[in-house]
This record gives structure tokens, sequence and C-alpha cells, in this order.
């Protein structure tokens, strides 16, 4: 993007088409940051964009107001084409605050559009962001970005001044200026917002009036006057056809246990304790009752998994979510569901770590958690999803495999994923695969460990089956019989049966699908919420004439069939993550590759620019 | 009828052999389990109950071996968390008849937690807690309910914890039934059991419970002949507290807010404290009873009723379901802000 020249008052503005763009709304977290990015979002879903986003904000309810650490914003990136992320660097900036600038002007492009509240730029608030002297007096600021500094508070007053509200009341609407602005500079239809507007505040006038007119007072203010010299314009994006809605992670994947509870026609038992970032998981399935998918606060984490565990000994299917502390605290549960061979599914939203750690923000580092955080033995299975949306099949995949094989499944979605939504294809339920529940009612030949050939899964029985009665537990137990015994071949034979078990659910594993070239000189492997940044980054290697392709692992234990095949098929194999190395750890063990690994453990999602400097800087090596 | 209402129709004719596991009982020669085991199996047949239609949930602990030797549907978990399975369970299959079997340790300290929260929300279990006051499994540590100053292989200079007492727990939980029996005591034992099995809600019944191998006659006071007689308070409903031999009757009165143990035959007749298992508070002064100044009471301390945590939710489930029909999950993912995109290039 170019610095236009000079505007010509009277003269239409010129309108510039762009393939994408990236905006971040950056404020104090009182300022409505997050609803503003949700109106943007939902306005630029009407434009018919492709869109990522990334919520991002602070860990405290009410952070103190103009600090640093009190800073929320939320970004989009929304384009013609497809969008894979939430971006890297700004397009646009817009900050309510001296500290939202502060902490996120680093972010913008060199000539990005600048957006600040002038009315926050007072003593106090530089005082508290740090700032010896005004930035925005600095001239420098505005020869690096196009800075527009604007009196939001001031021109939200003048729209409502005549209005019945005190002036607290007429400060919180500001952020609908700059929402109306923002609108205004990107030609988003303002509809989406106005009809909001109407539904939230049906029950109070004046607020839905002030509302209303500080957003089209904020469009209007783009439009008339002299300061934006142009405004841009993004088609609609080439997306399969169909109907559509705005998804995030934790919706995803509790509407996809409602969609698995209506298929299997069996009762879900959710046993949650309120954590961040999964707690909207239990509150969004708690809405549902309908659909016969049972919650429980539970008292603690460990009470949430053994409810879960009780539930599907019951004959229901078992679910407990948390993030990764949470995941610690279950360890023991989920060992006597590995032992006890009961279907159970436990979502992990990951966040930064250890320990509390960042809880607001993202990572990928409990994979080892997922696959080895047990004491002994205690192989399960381990999925992630790729997308937002993603995380909707693979909560019904998992419920799906933990049933067919009476075996725990883990989720590792994360933080990223939860929060940020996208554009999701509304699916035909009737496509999805069956889930097809047997309970054990012939008493004929029954044994508590008698096994299907194929799966290796024992039979469910529920209790209240007549002439089944059994007894299963913790302690190791005869093959076949499900007696307690510590005779020293059995436990070797049943170490050795459970994790077969696991290794069999790769039957259930579709041929990996290959972005790119099935050969050449690098292979980029990922897992997780780490898809858009990979595949962004891939193209973009691609588009240069690079030999790159990508493969994204929905299954990680276990692993594909055709994984090792598939590596050694190119001469590199780059894996990045969020955290130390961990996937790539497994690739190494796993299939004698030298892999190596990409890492940032910064509590965000990894950036595409970086990823492809990692490419280019691996395939340079290879002259 | 309730969904949480168990039984059928033709409910068998049970024996006490119906309930007896192919399994061989592996706890010590001598120890009060089994006791407990026979009682249990023995009222069985009085529920009414089909023997698949009952579950036996336990955790950890020499009493927590309990559900193999059951033959009925058992599930033997994880140290302290059966209360937690069994809430699992009672939302998934709420027409089923469950048992938590757990032991001072198992109950008390690793599993505290989800004891206080089963009881407060008055999930419809059965919970026989095992009190020996001592860990056997793990081969005679102290427990929560040991006396201060235990000596023990883990306390060689004694025990400097104060111990719980697991009534005044309970009924600090807010729990809806409360009773104590004895092992020694089948006759007894049984009348609590079916009592117990028989309350909707949380019914906690607190065995005492002889470990002849670590903390053999712990429970002594109550077991040797002579003083059971001096000590033992049967709690009955509608009639007074009163102990003791015939030639010294004693009865436990107020005076102020505090207990006291007089002469019998000094209190008029209006005077006596009546027993009332609906009277909460006085229960909760009956739970801290203890020789040497006081009697033991055993029997049923309290039986209230209270909603019970599953019914709750299930009915919330079925008002769900009438008002607004039953999910339809196609529905739902296109309900609220859709947009339709009609084709490749848009």
């Amino acid at each position: 993007m170019s610095e236009a020249a000079a505007p010509v008052a009277g003269v239409r503005k010129s309108r510039k088409e762009l393939d994408r763009a990236v905006i971040r709304f950056a404020g104090d977290s009182g300022d409505g940051m997050q609803l503003t990015g949700e109106q943007f979002t939902t306005e630029s879903a009407w434009a018919g964009n492709d869109i990522a986003t990334l919520p991002n904000f602070p860990a405290e309810i009410r952070a103190p107001a103009g600090t640093l650490f009190g800073v929320s914003s939320f970004q989009l990136q929304f384009g013609s084409q497809r969008v894979y992320t939430p971006g890297d660097r700004l397009d646009c900036l817009v900050a309510m605050n001296p500290a939202a600038l502060k902490v996120h002007l680093r972010d913008l492009k060199p000539g990005g559009l600048l957006i600040v509240n002038t009315a926050a730029f007072d003593k106090r608030n530089l005082d508290k962001a740090g700032y010896a002297a005004n930035p925005l007096d600095d001239p420098a600021l505005g020869e690096r970005y196009r800075l527009h500094k604007v009196d939001m508070t001031g021109l939200t007053h003048k729209a409502i001044q005549d209005l019945d509200l005190n002036t607290k009341e007429k400060d919180r609407t500001k952020n609908f200026f700059a929402l109306g602005l923002v609108s205004w500079i990107y030609t988003r239809p303002l509809e989406p917002t106005l009809d909001w507007i109407g539904k939230k505040f049906a029950k109070s006038p004046a607020f839905a009036e002030a509302n209303t007119r500080v957003l089209k007072a904020g469009h209007a203010f783009g439009e008339t006057a002299e300061i934006f010299s142009e405004h841009y314009t993004i088609e609609p994006a080439e997306m399969a056809p169909g109907l559509y809605r705005a998804m995030t992670g934790n919706r995803a994947l509790a509407w996809g246990l409602l969609a698995a509870a209506e298929r299997s026609k069996v009762p879900i038992v959710y046993g949650a304790y309120p954590i961040t970032p999964a707690s909207s998981i239990l509150e969004e399935l708690a809405m549902h009752k309908r659909f016969r998918v049972r919650t429980i606060q539970a008292e603690d984490e460990i009470a949430a998994v053994t409810a879960a565990i009780g539930a599907s000994f019951g004959g229901a299917i078992g679910v407990t979510g948390s993030s990764g502390p949470g995941i610690a605290l279950k360890g023991e549960g989920i060992g006597l569901a590995v032992t006890a061979e009961l279907p159970l599914v436990i979502f992990n939203i990951q966040r930064a770590g250890p320990s509390t750690g960042m809880p607001t923000k993202t990572e990928q580092a409990d994979l080892m958690q997922a696959l080895y955080g047990r004491n002994s033995e205690s192989p399960v299975v381990v999925l992630a999803p790729a997308t937002p949306g993603d995380c909707f099949y693979v909560a019904y995949e998992a419920i799906r495999i933990a049933a067919k094989y009476m075996v725990p499944v883990i989720v590792l979605s994360d933080g990223f994923l939860a929060n940020g939504s996208e554009p999701w294809l509304i699916p035909d339920v009737s496509t999805l695969p069956p889930i097809d529940i047997q309970y054990r009612t012939d008493p004929e030949g029954f044994f508590a460990y008698l096994r299907d050939p194929a799966t290796l899964a024992r039979p469910w029985v529920r209790p209240g089956t007549p002439g089944l009665e059994h007894r299963i537990g913790g302690i190791e137990k005869q093959d076949v019989t499900g007696n307690i015994s510590y005779d020293p071949d059995n436990h070797d034979h049943m170490v050795r049966t459970r994790a077969e078990k696991v290794r069999r659910v790769a039957q259930e594993i579709p041929p990996t699908s290959i972005n790119g070239p099935a050969t050449g000189d690098l292979l980029v492997v990922g897992w997780g919420g780490t898809y858009g940044a990979i595949t962004a980054s891939v193209e973009r290697a691609q588009l240069a004439g690079k030999s790159v392709a990508s493969i994204h692992l929905r299954h990680l234990n276990p692993l594909p069939p055709d994984l090792g095949h598939i590596l050694r098929e190119y001469r590199k194999v780059l894996v990045p993550e969020i955290n130390s190395g961990q996937l790539v750890r497994v690739l190494r063990a796993e299939y004698l590759v030298d892999a190596v690994g990409f890492n940032r453990v910064r509590g965000l999602p990894l950036a595409s620019e970086e990823i492809l400097e990692s490419i280019n800087q691996l395939l340079g090596e290879r002259q | 009828m309730s969904p949480t209402d168990a039984g059928a129709a033709a409910t068998p004719k049970y024996t006490k052999k119906d309930f007896e596991s192919d399994q061989d009982v592996r706890w010590c020669p001598g120890c009060g389990d089994y006791a407990i085991l026979s009682a249990v199996q023995k009222t069985m047949p009085d529920l009414g109950i089909p023997k698949e239609d009952i579950v036996f949930i336990s955790g950890i602990g020499c009493s927590s071996r309990f559900p193999y030797y059951m033959n009925t549907y058992g599930f033997h978990t994880i140290h302290g968390r059966a209360p937690a399975i069994a809430t699992g369970l009672r939302l998934a299959r709420p027409e089923l008849k469950v048992f938590v079997v757990t032991g001072d340790g198992d109950g008390l300290s690793i599993g505290g937690n989800h004891m206080l929260h089963i009881l407060r929300r008055n999930v419809n279990v059965t919970i026989l807690l095992f009190n020996n006051r001592i860990y056997g499994l793990t081969k005679g540590q102290y427990s929560p309910t040991s006396e201060m100053g235990k000596v023990t292989k883990s306390t060689p200079m004694g025990s400097a914890d104060r111990p719980i007492n697991p009534l005044a727990f309970a009924l600090g939980c807010g729990a809806t039934f409360v009773g104590r029996t004895v092992d020694r005591d089948v006759r007894h034992m049984e009348e609590m059991l079916r009592r117990a099995a028989h309350h909707k809600g949380t019914a906690f019944l607190e065995i005492l419970q002889n470990c002849n191998v670590y903390n053999d006659l712990v429970w002594n006071v109550i077991y040797e002949k002579e003083s059971k007689l001096a000590h033992e308070l049967r709690l009955q409903q509608g009639k007074p507290l009163l102990f003791g031999p015939p030639d010294d009757r004693r009865a436990v009165v107020m005076e102020g807010v505090m207990p006291k143990v007089v002469p019998a035959k000094d209190v008029p007749e209006s005077a006596l404290w009546v027993h009332d298992e609906s009277n909460i508070n006085a229960a909760k002064i009956i739970a801290d009873l203890w020789v040497p100044e006081f009697p033991v009471p055993i029997g049923v301390f309290s039986a209230i009723e209270a909603p019970v945590y599953e019914d709750t939710l299930l009915a919330q489930e079925q008002r769900a379901i009438s008002e607004r029909g039953p999910g339809d999950i196609a529905k739902l993912l296109t309900s609220g802000d859709t947009w339709k995109i009609s084709s490749e290039g848009g």
C-alpha cells in the first residue's frame, strides 16, 4: 500500500482494492475491544470475505484502567482469497489509549494506518503507559506511519450530547465510533452491527439510539473528514458455496459433542471444573440440555474426569474438558479409563505454562503430556483440530473412536483455536460417519475382557443388563476373564494389548493429504492450531517457486500409517511448533528422520512470516 | 414415578447366596469386613431391587475390595474418587441403585473433598464408610480418624493430627441421612443397612470396623460386653436418649446449650431428650457425644428429605425437551447469524 495524494475537499475519495488486510483494535480491557472486533468480523463475513481472528485479552477480569497489562485487543485478517491466519504484521492499528499504542505499535507495518483516540492521551494515561512525553507529539511517528489523530471521545459525546445518559455511559460507546470509522475505511456494511444494536438494546432505547448514532458518526467522520485520503474494498473471497456461520473452536467442540449424542442416541455426561480457556465448553453445553448432554460442574478436576468415567461405566459417553494444569490432575483418572477400557474423551485446551503460566495465551506444549503424562504404560489416542471449525469434526471423531475401541481419546485444542473464529461451511450432518454403539446383552459366553478381533475392544455392558453382572477395576486383570491377576506374563500381555488396541486406531485414519508436490526439497509437518500459519507460509514459498509441501497431522497417536513413507520423499523436514520441539522429537524417534524444529514459545500463534524465513533458511543450507 | 425410583414390578426372590460372587475373599482372617460383607449380602434381598440394577463402587483400601465379592455390577476405582464416579453414574443411569464402599482414609483423607460434595449435592447413593482408625492396606499408618498421639509406623512418637469425626463432618456437609453401626452387632448393622439403602438422597453410614492386624479392638468400648452395656446409646426415633444397665440408667439431657449425662431417675419423663431424626441441630450435638464423658451413640442420627441432585438436573432436561422439543443438531447449526455463498468466486 502506498500513500495516496492529499485529498481534495469535495472530491469523491479514491477507493482502492485490496486482496487482504490485517487490523487490530486495541484498548483498555474496559473499552469494548472484543465486541468491536467481533462486530467487525461479522461485517466482514457479510461482505463475503474469508476471515481469521485472534482475540487477545488479559486474564484479569477488570484490569486497572490504562495500564500496559490491562490492554485488550482483537485482531483479524480478512481477504478475497483463502485467509489462513489472523495475520502477522498489521495494516491498521486502532489504539484507544497510550498503553494500547505502547504494547501494539511494534506490530504495525511501516507506512501502516495508525488511528489513535487523542482524548485518552492525557498525563495520567501517559504516565501509566510509561511515556515520559506524548508520543503523538513526536513527528517521527507520523513519518513512519499514516497517523490519524482523532478525538473519538469528544466526537462521540458531540454525537449524543442531547441524550439522557451520564458521561460514563456516553464514554462507553466510543468503541462504536472506532468501529464506524474503520468500517468506512474498509467499506464494510453497517447492517449487521445495526441489527445487533437493535437486538442487544431492545429494552433500553437510549442505549440503542446512542450506539447507533455513534456508529454512524464514526462512519460519517471517515467519509467527510479531510484526513482520510482513501479507503479500501476487499472483494468477496472464493469460497465453497453453501451456508456459512462464524465458528469458534470451543463452540465447535461443544457442538461436535451434541452431534455425536444425537447420532449415537447415547447421552453424554460432561464433567468439568472451570478453567481458562476451556470453561466456555461447559457453559455452551449447559445451554443445550435438550440434546441429553448432561453437564456436571465438578468440585475439582479429578471429580470431573472420574464422574465422566462413572458415566461411561453406566453406558453413557463420559467427556471431560480442561487445560494443561487440569489435565495434570486428571492423569490418574485417565489411567483408570485406560485399564478399565472404557470410552472417555478428554479435551485439553492448551495454554501457556508451566503451572499457571499465562492462562489466556496459547501454546502447544502439552503433546508429550497427552502421549506420556501418566504413570506406567498408559497409551491413549490423541487427536488435534487444525482450525476452529475443525474442532466440530474432531470432537465427533473422538467420540466415535472412544466408543468403538473402548479407549480414552485426548483432543488437543489450544487457546488460539478456542477463541478464534472462522467462517465455517455448515455441514450436512447426515454425511457424518455413523456412531454405532453396541452394548453386550448376551450372557452366553460372556467375559468382561473378551475382545473384538478387529478392534481389540472389550464388550461394553450397561449395568442393569440381567445375567452380565461383573466387576472391573484399576487392578491388573487377566485378559478375557477380567479377574484380578498378578501373573507376570499376563501383565506383559495386557501392556502390549492395550498398546496394540490404540495402534489399531490407525485403520481409521484416511490417507494423509499433502499440500504441494509428493516429493521435493522440504516437507513442513505441523499439528493443531498452527495449520493456518504453516499453510500460508508454505503457499508463499511455493509461489516463489520453492519445492516445498506441507502436511498437517490430525492423528498424533497413533500416527498415520503413510507418514513414514511421506517423510522420506523429501530432502528435509521442518516441524514448526509452539513448544520447544515435541512432535519433532516423536518423528525423529519413530521414523529416524533428521527432522528439525522451528520453535517459538511466546504465548502467541506462530507468524507465517517467521515460518517462511525458516523454510528459506533450511532450503538455503542445501546450496 | 420419578426417574430415580429403582426397582421393577416383578423382582425375583433372592437369597444371600445370590449376592455372593465367585471370587475368593482376600481380607485378613478375623477382619471386621467379613461380617459387614455378610450383612450386606444378607440385606440385599430385602431391597426388592433386581440385582442387575445394583452397582457397588469403591476407591482404594481394604474396604474398597468389597465390590469384587458382590455378585452385582461393581467398579473398583481409584483412591478417594468413588463418590465422584458414583455421581457421574447416577447422572447417566438414574434407575440404578448405587452403593459406595469406602474407608476412613479413602473417604475422609484423599477423598475428603468428593465426600463433602456428594453429601451437599445429595446424590442418591448409599455410602458405607468402614472406620477402623488406621491405614490397613498400606500396613499400619495412622488415619484421619486416629486419635491424637497414636503411635504408628509413620508416627513413632505419636500422631500430631487431631482426628476428624466422620458423622459431624457429614452433618456439616449437609448430609440428609447420617447413621452409625458396629461390625460386631450384626442385627443392628442389618437394620442400619436397610435404613440407609432405602433413604432417598445420600445416605452416610459409618460402620465401626475392627482391623485385627493393625488396630485391634480399637472399638472395644462397644465390643466388650460390660462396656457395651455401660456406654452404648441406641438412637431410636421417638425414644428418649437413655443408656446404661438397668440398675444404672442414665440420660443425656441438655443444660443450656451443652449436653450433659445425669441419672435417669433424676429426670422427669417430660424433661427427657426424645430422639427426632428430623432434627438436624440435635443430630449435630449427638454426633459429638463420645466416651468417657458421654455414651457412644449408634443408630440413625438424622434422616431428612431434600432435593436430590440428579433429580433436579434430569427434571431440567425434561423441561427443556418438553418446552422446546428434543435437540436437533441440523437446526442448531443453521440457527443464529448465517450467510449464503452461492457459487465459487462468489
